[in-house]
């Protein structure tokens, strides 16, 4: 294992995680053993191929399903089946969005609201009614039929109909896997909304990459019922083990930046990446201070190992060579490289890039796992 | 001239047992759509029964196990001072178990039709099973109660071999409008028979178009 690698395991075991499961079951040939931890709150995505186990384990959280083991979430118990303990799913503060949003038929949106309303009167009003219409600009949908409104629209209201239950933990099951891309779009803003404006824990079950790496700060990887990887997502966007979470020819590492100036005589944005510079082509709806978070493919940086002079990319990253994967069949290597503040290591990764190089050239810089190097960024894009 | 009494007995029985299997069907059609368990068949084939014996069997049996020499119908002799047999309440228990199919399997296949999904969105919005029941199935499956109704009723009317195994024929108590024509056909008064039963034959028609145009498919089937 890399150190990447290791750090990514290291931010899953805090002592008094949110949430900790631990879960077996047996869906016919499916076997579901997960154990996981989610320590903080904010949005942790839920992300494998179909048939990973996400959709398996949503439903053992939500309590639809049988499993052995256990489940605490905050400070009750949901599941403990050598104590004999499974907790009903109205009893649970689950909080459950489907991918179908399943809105009552026979009421309109004002009344599915309601439903979910009145059933929680008596909780501690986290949520806000009126927050909630608003933020999901529901109020000339109320009066309409569910079963008149699009598929966005419907998405929208059994978003703001999960919230009004007051939920202690939220489960999004590809809330956006049923939409086109063009409402994908629509809806995407009500999704940042809702990380934004309430802070309710999130397990947001995702197959879609980008959609990950646009919602959710943290994130745990699915296979065969397993967790193979956690930690946060620019963790592991810069796993080289895990393909299916970077992409395979279309490899990217993703950045937290800060607008640190908008340049209007060279039109530049100038982001400041963990103390480092980086400009881009301006962006005129950003304001400094503004968090952005970039999207760098692996094919757009190149590598040097002295700080370069004469160079017409100006976009020149100091950090330390972490990972080098050579496979003797491609033409190819895959590069981890670990970002610094510039100064002495402070020990804190500031963010990966990944950077494909040709073998010949990793062999004739002499590349070795550790060493300094400069990594050249050619094009950034942005995530929203 | 036939009285009115037959009629109104045939509604009041009908009424009554449609009620009583409102009550007991809705949860039992319930159970039927949602449970896992390996009961279910034996359940299933059970509420089916009325449907494929012979009434006079099911007669028979009932008026076994609802005579005062049964635990039952001692039971109930000592708490009302009458026997079930020969008695408008001993109708209504042998209709209930006659037309108990006609209730359950169309709120079966209409709770099945529901499906699962809005019963587990009504979970997670904190509804209990029963008020799930109640306030999400139940509206979602209207068709089907208008369905269950109209056949329980209809069904109920047009009884004849177990109201006359179990009750007889006394006026105003047990006489309802088959027995009515049986009796009438026995004593060779034809024209009463034809009016009582052109006017059966009329409702049962008008019954079934209601349910066939309500439902596109007959919601009563064999196990």
């Amino acid at each position: 294992m890399t150190e990447s690698a290791d750090k990514g395991r290291d931010t899953s075991s805090v002592a008094q995680a949110f949430l900790d499961i631990s879960v077996e079951a047996q869906r016919g040939e499916f076997q579901l053993s997960t154990k996981l931890q989610v320590a903080e709150a904010g949005v942790t995505a839920l992300f494998g191929a179909s048939g990973s186990g996400k959709t398996s384990l949503l439903r053992v959280l939500a309590g639809f399903d049988r499993a052995t083991g256990s489940i605490r979430c905050g400070n009750e118990i949901w599941l403990d089946s050598e104590a004999g303990i499974n907790v009903p799913t109205h009893q649970r503060g689950v909080g459950l969005m489907f991918q179908d949003a399943r809105l009552f038929a026979h009421l309109n949106v004002a009344e599915n609201l309601q439903f979910a309303r009145r059933r929680a009167a008596k909780l501690p009003q986290i949520v806000d009614y009126d927050a909630v219409v608003a933020a999901f600009e529901l109020e000339p949908l109320l009066a309409r039929r569910s079963t008149e409104l699009s598929g966005g629209e419907a998405q929208r209201v059994a978003l703001a109909r999960t919230l009004l239950t007051q939920p202690q933990l939220l489960l999004l099951d590809e809330p956006l896997a049923a939409l086109d891309d063009q409402r994908k779009a629509d809806l995407l803003p009500y999704l940042e909304t809702l990380v934004r404006e309430f802070s309710i824990p999130l397990l947001y079950v995702s197959h879609d990459i980008d959609e990950v790496a646009r919602l959710a700060p943290n994130m745990v990887v699915l296979e065969a019922g397993a967790v193979v990887a956690q930690g946060t997502t620019a963790e592991l966007f810069a796993r080289l083990d895990l393909p299916e979470v970077s992409g395979r020819l279309e490899a990217h590492a993703l950045l937290q930046g800060v607008v640190v100036e908008q340049d209007q005589h060279w039109q530049l944005t100038r982001l400041s990446v963990g103390g480092q510079e980086l400009s881009v082509p301006l962006r005129a709806r950003l304001v400094v201070g503004n968090q952005v978070q970039l999207r760098v493919r692996a094919r757009d940086v190149a590598l040097a190992i002295a700080k370069p002079a004469g160079l017409s990319i100006r976009n020149v990253l100091a950090g330390r060579l972490v990972e080098l994967q050579q496979n003797v069949e491609s033409p190819f290597a895959e590069a981890v490289i670990e970002l610094s503040d510039g100064s002495v290591a402070t020990g804190a990764a500031l963010g990966y890039l990944r950077s494909r190089i040709t073998r010949a050239a990793a062999a004739e810089l002499q590349l070795s796992e550790g060493q300094t190097i400069y990594a050249l960024v050619k094009t950034v894009s942005f995530d929203a | 001239m036939i009285g009115l009494g037959p009629i109104w007995l045939t509604i009041a029985l009908a009424c009554a047992t449609t009620l009583v299997l409102l009550v007991l069907g809705t949860p039992l059609a319930w159970w039927l759509a949602t449970t896992r368990s390996r009961l279910r068949p034996v359940v299933e084939a059970l509420t089916a029964l009325p449907l494929v014996l012979p009434p006079t069997v099911l007669g028979f049996y009932m008026l076994v196990l609802l005579g005062p020499a049964s635990a039952l119908g001692a039971f109930w002799v000592t708490v009302t001072g009458e026997a079930l047999t020969f008695s408008f309440s001993g109708l209504v228990v042998a209709s209930v178990i006659y037309s108990l199919p006609f209730m359950v399997q169309p709120l079966q296949s209409a709770f099945e039709q529901v499906g699962s999904g809005p019963v587990e969105a009504a979970a997670t919005l904190r509804a209990s099973r029963w008020d799930t029941l109640t306030s999400v199935v139940m509206p979602l499956s209207a068709g089907g109660f208008l369905t269950a109704i109209v056949l329980t009723f209809a069904h109920t009317v047009g009884e004849f071999g177990v109201v006359l195994m179990v009750g007889g024929n006394i006026p105003g108590e047990t006489r309802v409008v088959s027995i009515a024509i049986y009796e009438y056909v026995e004593t060779l008064r034809y024209g009463d028979a034809h009016r009582l039963s052109i006017g059966l034959l009329l409702f049962s028609f008008a019954v079934l178009l209601l349910v066939y145009r309500n439902n596109r498919r007959m919601a009563v089937r064999v196990a």
